[in-house]
């Protein structure tokens, strides 16, 4: 103790200050994996996908019906539906208002018809912008409203999940969301349409415990989060640190819960065969 | 004398005196009858009192009594000639999950539930009733096999929730409980569900798609539990009591949303006071929605299921 006291003091070793790559918002983006700093432009132009390491960036759904949809075709549906605060809760008041001004949209959920290289198609996109894409009410009315409408159409359906899971501030409603999505999709599987569940970053929880996991084909996008339960949880349920890539879209395949790993570059061709091959003599 | 929550003490510090009341008058030949009525209404005024106004966190921990009925104990009690089925034909049996073929008032039936363990021993063994993939495969594979020989279901929901380890990740928690929410969604049998404990967020719904859902009186359903949900919330999960009362989680409160169709009456104080009791209203419950039930034409039975949880959520007047 007393030596302590006279011991020379160490210095902490100063870090020099980090390079300043925080460069103006809207034309260079950091890489957040391999750090590299790319021009935004370049990152849409490749799907916004990083050249140097192939890390797939999350996408908006507007962003993802202009990659995947022939231009111009795209047409909304339940634009009006706005969500609902079920219990009058303020702070979900404010949660939904924030997620309205940084994600630009009125709920977690896109959805409207289109076409894909000429195939009319029903798609419904999940924006991870919004409340992390969880599905309350309103979400999974649209959902369900899409699957109607592709049954009805007799269109292919084509789903892009991407969801922290069910919406808690809506209680139980938000739980029943999971059956009446997935009771529309029985539908959909009875008069025997093609459903392909896309799932990207992150799909869990009550999305992926829902109609993310019952495609005809489901396909992920490379290094995806998918599962059911959150990492920390399982970590505290298990008292031990997960391996790397636990729960990644590869450990998903090899675990034979998805059909293939596609990367979004070769996204839409891939999809075109898919509709393609599922042609019943009729285009 | 079952277990003593905190909110519960001060009937039993009542019934503990009327007790020593009794012995005291036996042993020394005194009379104290009025003494020991006046007290008894006292505790019955008392247990009113308290049991007419539990909040909705205090309705938690009366589900999650450790003494509650678990399902086997309503299976024995209201199913006769019942037969254990076991195993996904895949993997393994769960031990959290139980199900089987029995006569309901004479009519074969198919049973499906969570099981929790009367102690830490079967709890252990039966994982607290949090079930696996498997556990979800083997409800499916009965429910098929229901629906092949046209028989009813009956499915009793106890859960806190599907079990989050990493077996359960590798083998495909969410691919298992989609397919069984889709496999009841479309299954041309009638399906009563009733939950009779804890309704625990995805893992209690792959049980949950019947044509009627019933909830005994203190029984509670979530999105997740009361600690999950302020953890996650506001990453504070001492804020439990908040949580449930947010969720909205009680029986009462379901029906109120339309979830839950039907409140099945417990013995004041729960199900764990008088098992005999409970095990007789929702017998009678079952009876009743089964007859209607089973009448029904499949297709217009599956379209009824349909339009019911389609409805769900779809709250008046906003859209």
């Amino acid at each position: 103790m007393v030596l302590e006291f006279f011991r020379k003091q160490k210095y902490i070793a100063v870090q020099p200050e980090p390079v300043n790559r925080d460069i103006p918002e809207g034309i260079w983006v950091k890489c957040s994996r391999c750090n590299e700093i790319i021009f935004n432009k370049e990152l849409d132009k490749n799907y916004k996908v990083c050249q140097k390491c192939g890390f797939h960036f999350r996408t908006s759904a507007y962003e993802r019906i202009a990659m995947t949809l022939d231009e111009g075709t795209f047409e909304e549906m339940d634009t009006e539906l706005l969500p609902v605060n079920p219990f009058k809760s303020a702070e979900y008041e404010e949660k939904l208002k924030a997620a309205r001004k940084k994600s630009g949209l009125s709920e977690s959920v896109v959805t409207g018809e289109g076409t894909l290289r000429g195939f009319p198609v029903v798609m419904v996109v999940m924006d991870s912008n919004y409340m992390m894409a969880s599905m309350g009410t309103v979400a999974g009315e649209k959902i369900a409203r899409a699957i109607e409408a592709a049954v009805e159409g007799h269109k292919p359906l084509i789903i892009f999940s991407a969801s922290g899971g069910a919406r808690m501030q809506e209680g139980i409603l938000s739980l029943m969301q999971m059956a009446k999505t997935v009771a529309a999709l029985d539908k959909l599987e009875k008069a025997g349409q093609l459903y392909i569940s896309v799932m990207t970053d992150p799909t869990t929880g009550g999305v992926s415990a829902s109609f993310a996991s019952l495609g005809d084909i489901i396909i992920a996008e490379p290094g995806a989060l998918i599962g059911f339960a959150g990492q920390r949880v399982i970590e505290q349920t298990i008292r031990q640190k997960l391996p790397e890539g636990f729960q990644r879209a590869e450990f998903y395949k090899s675990h034979g819960f998805v059909d293939m790993i596609v990367a979004r570059t070769e996204l839409n061709s891939t999809l075109a065969n898919i509709l393609e091959l599922h042609l019943r003599g009729e285009k | 004398m079952p277990a003593t929550l905190e909110f519960e003490r001060p009937i039993q510090e009542l019934e503990t005196k009327i007790e020593e009341l009794r012995k005291f008058s036996t042993e020394k030949g005194i009379n104290l009858t009025n003494e020991i009525a006046i007290l008894e209404n006292r505790a019955r005024e008392v247990r009113e009192s308290i049991y007419g106004s539990l909040n909705s966190w205090q309705k938690v921990l009366i589900a999650r009594h450790p003494e509650r009925p678990n399902a086997y104990y309503y299976i024995k009690y209201l199913f006769t000639d019942f037969m254990e089925l076991h195993g996904d034909r895949c993997f393994r049996d769960d031990p959290s999950v139980a199900g089987g073929i029995g006569r309901f008032n004479g009519r074969s039936v198919t049973v499906i539930s969570h099981v929790k363990g009367k102690d830490t021993k079967e709890n252990l063994a039966r994982n607290f009733g949090m079930a696996h993939p498997e556990g979800y495969r083997k409800a499916i594979r009965l429910m098929k096999q229901a629906e092949k020989f046209k028989r009813p279901v009956i499915t009793l929901i106890d859960t806190p929730g599907a079990y989050p380890g990493m077996g359960a990740e590798e083998r495909g928690q969410s691919e298992a409980i989609a397919k069984s929410i889709l496999t009841m969604a479309g299954l041309k049998v009638p399906i009563i569900s009733v939950v009779i404990g804890e309704g625990g967020s995805g893992g209690a719904l792959a049980f949950g798609v019947g044509d009627r859902i019933l909830m005994q009186e203190h029984a509670v359903y979530s999105v997740i539990t009361p600690e999950g949900y302020a953890s996650i919330l506001w990453k504070d999960s001492s804020r439990n009591r908040e949580a449930a009362e947010a969720m909205k989680v009680t029986a009462q409160d379901l029906q109120k949303l339309g979830v839950a169709d039907q409140i099945v009456s417990e013995p004041l104080g729960g199900a764990h006071r008088k098992p005999e009791v409970a095990a007789d209203l929702l017998g009678q419950a079952l009876a009743a929605n089964l007859d209607e039930l089973v009448g029904i034409n499949t297709d217009i039975l599956v379209a009824n299921r349909y339009e019911k949880f389609r409805a769900m959520g779809n709250l008046a007047g906003t859209y």
